[in-house]
């Protein structure tokens, strides 16, 4: 019984399946906006790869580009002043960094809310209130938290360099369907080509205490290296911590096999 | 149950004999996997993926209780909790990377052990029982790894809850109902994130039980070989202690260290980009992509894109991904070659590859965006798909002839040892 069932069946799905082939059209609706997107652009960072180390000043330098650039509009939720430590900060420089903030509270004696000094417990503030204020002041978009973007987009961190150095005009055999509306910029690296943020970051729009010239690309690297470290702040330790497992585990493996072919020596399988 | 030269237990210790006297839980492992068990000498690497199924759920189990110490199932702290065990936990990346690979690797060993069990017809009497717990178990570990994949509630989690509960409501009129009871509401929030981690928590044990059945039934008639030529006498075995607890104590390294490479050095490689933004009931992703495991049952879902016979291509969809899943309960019964190993089995192994490969353009099917040529290639994977087990394997075993095979397993091991020799000669 199961067999000429089974073959009933079986021709059943297979019935339906080639209607259905014979009923789809073989050709993709025409999209002209893929041929207009780009390819993230490489970008190679101190933290990549199996020997990866934090690039201190670099991470620093990404902060401050985190911080007088793009926490004018970005949050940065998940990242607290004492995390960074890691980037090479002391104790009293992360409490005077932390100082320099003003975060919410509420009034001890009032209960009405207020604001004081950040310490080195807090998070980052956010630079509106809620969504509704941020999309009033973007033209109707919000604009991400950034603790996770360099995880949080196809293309990683590669994504987060290239649209931050890939502003341009729009090319001239672009369809007028495909042009930047009002309040929208032209970027090939944005999937939808037009993106509500304008290009934010122009060359000497910050000074380095390092020295570094603040060129558009050197900035976007910089503060991309952040964002790959706020995404994953154990990135280099967990790889340090992996190349130990894996020394231990390559040791239990060896000797596993030879115990494997001193017992099976003297018997033929 | 098992063979008459099996081993017998016989405790030396005091105390060891009082508990055999009062609890026999020593002789229980002893008999199931100590040297108790008899079992064929002739087994190759792919019969060490039972053990690694197993290691890998107590992995899972292991890691996710460490988890639910520190997640919050509720929609609104649920993504930042997890946050918080990769950022604040004391190795909490680490267990969470660990969990979250751990069910690639769980369903990576288990692919392998289906397709090991599928080339040597190890599905096939006296084993159905062992095959059809098999599969209870692979339907278990599918429910426990959607709901698992929820419960971060980033943009996947809740975008794959959304088209997976979707699955109900093809059903007509009762479709709808039955999946807001499922849900506890329109869509899935909160009440949904509560029951899936309830769920998530309990599934494993439930998986953890059929496993005992699943080892019970296969020590009745005891473990198949590469051969496919049943057990005739002791010479054809070894105790399982210490022969394959040593080989499979190997296996169990090889896997670590896959394992480890993954955890470790690319955590993220199986996982999605959308899963690291908050679930947005408002905002759907370009490409709502299941987990690499669900990919060929993904592509069955989407090849049926035609209302035949008045029913509607979603419902076909449907009924047709449960039906992949569900004829490999029939297999033993559709199969019914005598013959168990491909090794003798000309025709039935060229099929057998056909479908490897087809499981495998599939998958690739299932990743991919429903576009051209994606679709059409769905659709003509999950013809063979179908015509494989319902159509092909039921004349295959019929129609074929099978090569001439050894009269016992020890025969083949010694042939196999003196063609060995004289290749080494010649």
């Amino acid at each position: 019984m199961v067999r000429p069932l089974g073959f009933l069946v079986g021709l059943g799905f297979i019935t339906a399946l080639i209607f259905a082939i014979f009923t789809t059209p073989l050709k993709n609706e025409p999209n002209a906006a893929y041929s207009f997107v780009k390819h993230p652009r490489h970008l190679e960072l101190a933290s990549d790869g199996l020997m990866p180390h934090w690039d201190l000043a670099q991470l620093q330098r990404g902060m401050q580009v985190y911080k007088e650039v793009c926490s004018a509009c970005h949050s940065l939720n998940l990242v607290a002043f004492r995390n960074i430590q890691d980037l090479g900060y002391t104790e009293g420089q992360v409490k005077t960094f932390a100082k320099g903030f003003q975060v919410p509270s509420i009034n001890p004696d009032t209960g009405e809310p207020a604001t004081r000094d950040g310490l080195p417990s807090d998070y980052f503030p956010a630079p509106y209130a809620n969504d509704v204020a941020a999309r009033a002041a973007n033209n109707n978009a919000l604009p991400p938290d950034l603790s996770l973007i360099t995880k949080a987009r196809e293309g990683g961190k590669d994504y987060v360099y290239s649209l931050l150095t890939g502003y341009q005009n729009p090319p001239a055999n672009l369809p007028k369907e495909l042009r930047p509306g009002t309040g929208l910029h032209y970027n090939p690296y944005f999937p939808n080509l037009n993106l509500a943020m304008a290009k934010p970051l122009s060359d000497g729009q910050v000074t380095y205490a390092d020295g570094t010239k603040a060129t558009v690309d050197q900035m976007a690297k910089d503060v991309t290296a952040f964002l790959v470290w706020t995404a994953e702040p154990k990135l280099v330790k967990r790889v340090q911590v992996g190349w130990a497992v894996i020394g231990f585990l390559l040791i239990f493996t060896v000797l596993t096999y030879l115990s494997y072919r001193n017992i099976w020596a003297d018997k033929k399988h | 149950m098992s063979f008459p030269w099996a081993k017998q237990y016989e405790p030396q210790q005091p105390l060891m004999k009082w508990l055999d006297e009062k609890l026999p839980l020593p002789r229980l492992v002893y008999n199931a996997i100590g040297a108790g068990y008899p079992v064929p000498r002739n087994l190759n690497y792919f019969w060490n993926f039972g053990v690694l199924a197993g290691a890998a759920l107590v992995i899972q189990i292991v890691t996710g209780i460490v988890l639910a110490m520190h997640y919050a199932a509720n929609a609104g702290v649920a993504f930042n909790s997890v946050e918080h065990i990769m950022r604040d936990v004391n190795a909490g990346w680490f267990i969470r990377y660990a969990h979250m690979n751990g069910a690639s690797m769980f369903f990576i060993v288990v692919y392998l052990h289906i397709f090991r069990g599928l080339y040597y017809g190890s599905y096939k009497a006296p084993r159905e029982m062992v095959w059809l717990l098999g599969v209870v178990i692979f339907l278990l570990m599918m429910a426990t790894a959607f709901m698992g994949y929820v419960l971060p509630w980033g943009q996947m989690s809740f975008w794959g809850a959304q088209v997976i509960t979707g699955f109900f409501s093809a059903i007509p009129i009762v479709g709808e109902p039955i999946r807001q009871w499922l849900l506890g509401g329109f869509a899935p929030d909160n009440a949904a994130l509560n029951r899936f981690f309830s769920l998530h928590y309990l599934l494993p044990f439930v998986i953890a039980g059929v496993i005992i059945l699943h080892i019970w039934a296969l020590h009745i008639p005891g473990s198949n070989n590469p051969t496919g030529i049943e057990v005739k006498d002791e010479q054809d075995t070894v105790p399982f202690h210490p022969y394959y607890t040593a080989k499979d104590g190997f296996g169990v390294g090889v896997f670590l260290l896959v394992f480890a490479a993954l955890t470790f050095f690319t955590p993220n490689l199986l996982g999605h980009a959308d899963n690291y933004i908050p679930a947005n009931p408002l905002s759907t992703p370009a490409h709502i992509v299941p987990e690499w495991y669900f990919w060929p049952f993904y592509a069955i879902l989407r090849a049926f894109t035609f209302n035949f016979l008045w029913i509607d291509a979603k419902l076909w969809g449907v009924i047709a991904m449960f039906a992949a899943i569900a004829l490999l309960f029939f297999l033993p019964w559709l199969d019914s070659s005598p013959v168990k190993s491909s090794t003798y089995r000309p025709l039935y192994r060229i099929f057998f590859w056909v479908l490897v490969a087809d499981v495998v353009l599939l998958a690739i099917c299932g990743k991919m965006p429903a576009e051209q040529p994606w679709v059409i290639l769905s659709q003509i994977g999950s013809i063979y798909y179908f015509a494989h087990f319902l159509i092909i394997l039921p004349i295959v075993s019929r129609i074929e002839r099978p090569l001439p095979m050894p009269n016992s397993i020890t025969e083949a091991v010694l042939a196999k040892h003196a063609d060995d020799k004289s290749a080494a000669t010649a």
